[in-house]
């Protein structure tokens, strides 16, 4: 196995994802296929190639820092789950 | 038993650009809550982010200011986690590959140079403001910081005590304001700092378990808190405990440090390279280019001041401590050719009258000119040391020329012979016992014809020639 069921628990946890024990066994299984799938890779011989983070071949992609409009607070707010005045308004996160 | 603190600091600077690390939004503190948005800084689906050339370089500068080698090759990396201010779910960050590594910064430590390594700079974009409210179990979110440009400066934990970590910070903010890619106001987060603390019984190499302490919004605050972290952790090894790998928050008011306890104490930041920016290649001619326009640094200008002025090292780090500042003394010395005398008019007075008022040398009313002029005048002997204390208030008060101020107060030295012959007979005939005295050997009655000659002028007598000639006088004529 390339995956625990603690692993896929774990991950779901770090998403933020509400798994039941069903769906826990089923996700470990298919992400061990995926992974397997992906191992297959590893029968390249990569010795001597740079790793790469993108598979295009740009670099130095840049702006001026020059202003463009804003949208402002109200449309800003618009897709908001709850708001109120001109702040997104969310449970309370202090430790 | 004898303990030797270790402490590393990481600082966040949020750089001068007119606009965000990735969007055109604007970077101005004090906006409408949430008006500086766009869909790129929102986080909204699909957007494509485009790196602030202006970022690089504004980075890129301190790196080469702090003695870091750039990396040729760097790029961005996303830092996942999951809170409120911070919209994406991510925060773009560099990880593996920053901009630059290896540079340090030198401390005088009790007169010693001290080199206090940086382990790299990075790029990076600051997370939104939260606001909790007291009453309900709600926060409020603020995203206008969110996408603001920050670089974060990694030390090595080469400290060795609260003062050296505080010494590091004040020569990193100076360097920074030097080169105007930061403002460093504290107290609107421009500058904002954390420190890793441990301790270790002295002669021991491994370092003791550390503690992250966020939280502290000034020079003074933090080393206060590594004063009071450094105790605690004394206090629990001392009486047999261990100290515990966390993050804690100073405490302004209660001056003490607290756990912060998160749900989530194992981070699982999960990095991996930003698909959305592409690689950034910094090549020779880009970072010959910046270091051709990095201005004259802060350990540089003290070294030249105590050079070409002769002024005490002490007097040159106040007067470099502030760039401004440093120029303001220059254009004095350049106009009256005093440094010392200069150095002390701006150390005493004009710093004292700034201090008072909060102001900073660009709002001094005392045009630099006009400090210049009024030391010639001392010079000149056209008033005295005392009436410049005088003059310099007023200077400072009404922002006039001295000579005005002079004219005005009538304030001008008796330098005249004559007149003060006639002052000083009177003086004499009207104390014939005084005189015998003095002539009997009391010569302590020699300040007493002083203060009577200074009454008689309200203070305008040249100090000096009154002195000359009452020593003449008092003797007796010859």
């Amino acid at each position: 196995m390339k995956i625990s069921s603690q692993e896929v628990e774990y991950v779901a946890h770090l998403a933020r994802l509400e798994i039941n024990e069903k769906e826990k066994e089923k996700f470990t299984s298919q992400l061990n296929d995926i992974l397997l799938y992906i191992d297959k890779l590893n029968e390249l011989d990569t010795k001597g190639v740079e790793p790469m983070s993108h598979a295009i071949a740009v670099t130095n992609a840049f702006r001026e820092d020059k202003t463009s409009t804003s949208i402002g607070t109200e449309q800003t707010l618009t897709n908001a789950p709850d708001a109120r005045g001109e702040f997104f308004r969310v449970p309370k996160v202090i430790e | 038993m004898d303990f030797e603190t270790v402490i590393g600091l990481e600082v966040h600077a949020q750089l001068l650009t007119d606009t965000k690390i990735f969007c055109g939004c604007s970077t101005k503190f004090g906006g409408a809550p949430n008006s500086h948005t766009c869909p790129v800084c929102l986080g909204m689906p699909g957007v494509l982010p485009v790196l602030n050339k202006k970022v690089v370089e504004y980075a890129m500068k301190m790196a080469l200011a702090t003695n870091c080698e750039i990396n040729k090759s760097c790029e961005f990396a996303r830092k996942n986690y999951f809170y409120p201010d911070l919209p994406k779910g991510y925060q773009i960050s560099q990880y593996a590959f920053p901009l630059a590594e290896h540079g340090h910064v030198l401390l005088d430590v009790n007169g010693e140079q001290k080199k206090i390594g940086i382990t790299r700079i990075h790029m990076e974009e600051d997370a939104g403001k939260l606001l909790h409210d007291e009453h309900n179990p709600v926060s409020y979110v603020d995203l206008n910081r969110t996408g603001v440009p920050l670089i974060e400066i990694v030390s090595e934990p080469d400290m060795r005590s609260p003062e050296e970590a505080a010494d590091y910070l004040r020569r990193l903010h100076e360097i920074l304001v030097y080169l105007e890619i930061c403002d460093g106001n504290m107290e609107e987060g421009s500058f904002r700092c954390d420190a890793n603390v441990s301790i270790r019984p002295r002669g021991q190499k491994e370092y003791g378990t550390r503690t992250e302490l966020k939280n502290m919004n000034s020079f003074r605050n933090g080393q206060r808190a590594l004063e009071y972290e450094i105790k605690r952790q004394q206090y629990l090894v001392e009486n047999g405990g261990t100290v515990v790998q966390e993050t804690r928050l100073w405490d302004d008011a209660q001056g003490v440090t607290n756990s912060m306890r998160s749900k989530e104490e194992a981070h699982d930041y999960r990095y991996f390279p930003d698909p959305d920016l592409v690689p950034i290649l910094v090549d020779q001619p880009w970072v010959d280019k910046n270091k051709k326009d990095l201005p004259e640094l802060p350990l540089a200008k003290r070294e030249r001041f105590v050079k070409d002025y002769q002024i005490p090292a002490y007097d040159a780090g106040v007067l470099t401590a502030d760039k401004a500042l440093a120029i303001y003394y220059e254009e004095v010395v350049k106009i009256c050719s005093k440094p010392k005398v200069a150095s002390n008019w701006i150390m005493g007075d004009v710093m004292r009258f700034l201090n008072e008022d909060k102001r900073s040398i660009r709002e001094c009313p005392v045009k630099a000119e006009s400090l210049a002029e009024m030391i010639n005048l001392i010079d000149e002997g056209a008033i005295s040391g005392k009436m410049a204390k005088e003059v310099v208030e007023d200077m400072y008060k009404t922002g006039k020329s001295p000579q005005d101020i002079i004219k005005e107060k009538g304030l001008v030295q008796i330098t005249d012979e004559g007149e003060l012959i006639k002052t000083i007979t009177a003086i004499i005939e009207a104390n014939p016992a005084q005189l015998k005295d003095y002539r009997d050997g009391k010569e302590k009655l020699f300040g007493f014809f002083v203060g009577q000659v200074m009454k008689a002028t309200q203070g305008k007598a040249n100090p000096q020639l009154v002195n000359e000639l009452l020593k003449k006088m008092l003797a007796g004529p010859s």
